[in-house]
């Protein structure tokens, strides 16, 4: 009986490292007319947002195959997604929070934003909607109504391109004096019993609004693609004039790293605002949802 | 070194209320999570050790598989059970502190109770040998027992406090992270980490270790005793 364990545990482990050693040569699909660029990794840098939403998934096959470069997808929120290009962990960014983009150009890590495509923020909250908000004109006014009711809000609170524009929000609705970090890089939060500020992704953030009946803020493609476990929340606002979310490119310099791809990011940034990949951007989720999610920024 | 200083001075400034009642929020958690599993698995742990009976063996496979449960697993469970649409989410429970001691319970008990079960048969069969040659009490057996081994059961609760202290991803579940409430040392770590906040998430991990180290040395000290 032992002797049969020891041989199966053996097999088990030769298996795994097979497994393991065959997935690093294996090449994935990569067109044979396309020639294989030098460097051919990509290291993207960008928000949960646009990853759980399953956006770049969906464009990705596409783009390796027109170029030959294979991306490396990394996201977290937007604050940290742009620490790690700091970093020199990523050769391109794709993030949506103006003030942190133009900062970060300012401190000479890279040179030009590519704003290329927009969607909408979107006041998610219970069926109910205690607080009124499907009345109001503005998220501002929602917010004032929320904080006015005193009904539950989730914060994402990570420092995230939707928790910026959520603090904005707050300063329009007269409820924070300001939306600036403070000394120490903390960001301000209401000190209300309504207030709850969790530091977690889009998904978990919706979650915990599911399970509390409460209100919070969300990048639409992200609400909808979750929505199967949200039964009880509704999206009460869009289109709102202050709720536009767009996203831009940033190509990280090639000066303050050596191994930065700074061609692989190029090449990223024009195929992301070519023709074709503006189709597949607007026909993104149409199938799915029934309606466009993302929309692409017109040529100026 | 510059860090260390930092630390210290932040702890006792105004500045440093947040982190204080992080800490304080943390070192609640573990407490009661170590003291709820040792109340379960110490016990447990010592009567499947010492005595002889036919699922003896069994029992201790389901503890040792039990040992092995990945955080998130248990924090995963204790999630959908106390979820508003689960078989207890009448009390409210999730996203509150109990939530994530009854996680860590789950979690760290049966490691309590396997680690037990071992000292106690290593123990327990020259020992029971002496004890029934005075004609002791079997319940008096016990006790003896516990106080015989008392300098691995307090390595054993200290396994569990750490255990409990570094623990992240069944507290971040059915915590929530929330500010001022169930935000804990290591989900504050994690936080800070993935808002590229370096500085301060070395921070909380100095004040992490240093909590560490003091615990050890109480245990040490108890060890000696």
């Amino acid at each position: 009986m032992k002797k049969i364990l020891l041989i199966l545990l053996a097999c088990v482990l030769v298996f795994s490292f097979a497994a393991c050693t065959a997935g690093q040569t294996s090449d994935p699909g990569v067109d044979d007319q396309t020639p294989t660029p030098e460097n051919p990794v990509i290291r993207l840098s960008t928000t949960t947002s646009v990853n759980d939403s399953g956006l770049l998934a969906y464009l990705q096959p596409s783009f390796e195959a027109a170029t030959g470069y294979r991306l490396e997808i990394s996201s977290a929120g937007t604050g940290a997604a742009i620490q790690a290009a700091k970093d020199g962990n990523a050769d391109c960014l794709l993030v949506h929070s103006k003030s942190q983009e133009e900062a970060y150009i300012a401190d000479g890590f890279g040179e030009v934003r590519v704003p290329f495509m927009y969607n909408f923020f979107v006041v998610i909250g219970p069926k109910d909607d205690a607080a009124n908000v499907k009345e109001a004109d503005t998220a501002a006014d929602a917010f004032s109504a929320i904080a006015d009711s005193g009904s539950t809000f989730i914060s994402r609170g990570d420092a995230s391109g939707t928790h910026t524009k959520e603090l904005g929000l707050w300063v329009a609705a007269g409820q924070l004096e300001s939306a600036d970090a403070t000394a120490d890089g903390t960001l301000p939060v209401i000190d209300a019993p309504w207030y709850l500020s969790i530091g977690q992704g889009m998904g978990a953030t919706l979650n915990m609004a599911q399970e509390k009946l409460a209100y919070t803020l969300s990048d639409k493609a992200t609400f909808l693609a979750n929505a199967a476990n949200l039964a009880d929340l509704d999206i009460l606002l869009e289109r709102a004039d202050d709720m536009m979310n767009t996203y831009s490119m940033i190509a990280v310099t090639p000066e303050r790293y050596d191994d930065t791809n700074y061609e692989g990011a190029q090449a990223f940034v024009t195929w992301m605002t070519s023709a074709e990949a503006k189709q597949l951007i607007a026909d993104f989720g149409v199938a799915e949802y029934g309606q466009q999610l993302f929309f692409n920024l017109e040529d100026e | 070194m510059d860090n260390f200083w930092h630390v210290i001075t932040l702890l006792f400034s105004d500045a440093g209320a947040e982190l204080r009642y992080i800490i304080g929020v943390t070192l609640t958690m573990s407490l009661f999570s170590t003291t709820i599993s040792t109340l379960i698995g110490m016990p447990l742990g010592i009567l499947i050790g010492s005595r002889e009976f036919r699922l003896k063996k069994p029992l201790m496979r389901v503890t040792h598989a039990l040992m092995s449960l990945p955080p998130v697993v248990a924090g995963l469970i204790v999630y959908l059970i106390l979820s508003r649409n689960g078989p207890l989410g009448a009390f409210h429970l999730i996203y509150s502190l109990q939530a994530m001691v009854i996680a860590q319970v789950l979690l760290i008990s049966p490691i309590v109770c396997g680690l037990s079960t071992s000292i106690a048969s290593i123990r327990a069969p020259q020992m029971l040998e002496t004890t029934r040659g005075f004609g002791m009490k079997r319940s008096k057996e016990i006790w003896l027992l516990l106080y015989e081994s008392r300098s691995q059961l307090i390595s054993v609760l200290m396994l569990a406090f750490g255990r409990s202290i570094a623990e992240v991803g069944a507290v971040q579940i059915v915590g929530g992270n929330i500010a001022g409430k169930t935000r804990v040392m290591t989900t504050a770590i994690m936080l800070e980490t993935n808002k590229g906040n370096f500085q301060y998430a070395i921070t909380l991990g100095v004040v992490l270790l240093l909590l560490a180290l003091v615990v050890n040395l109480a245990s040490a000290g108890l060890q000696e005793k």
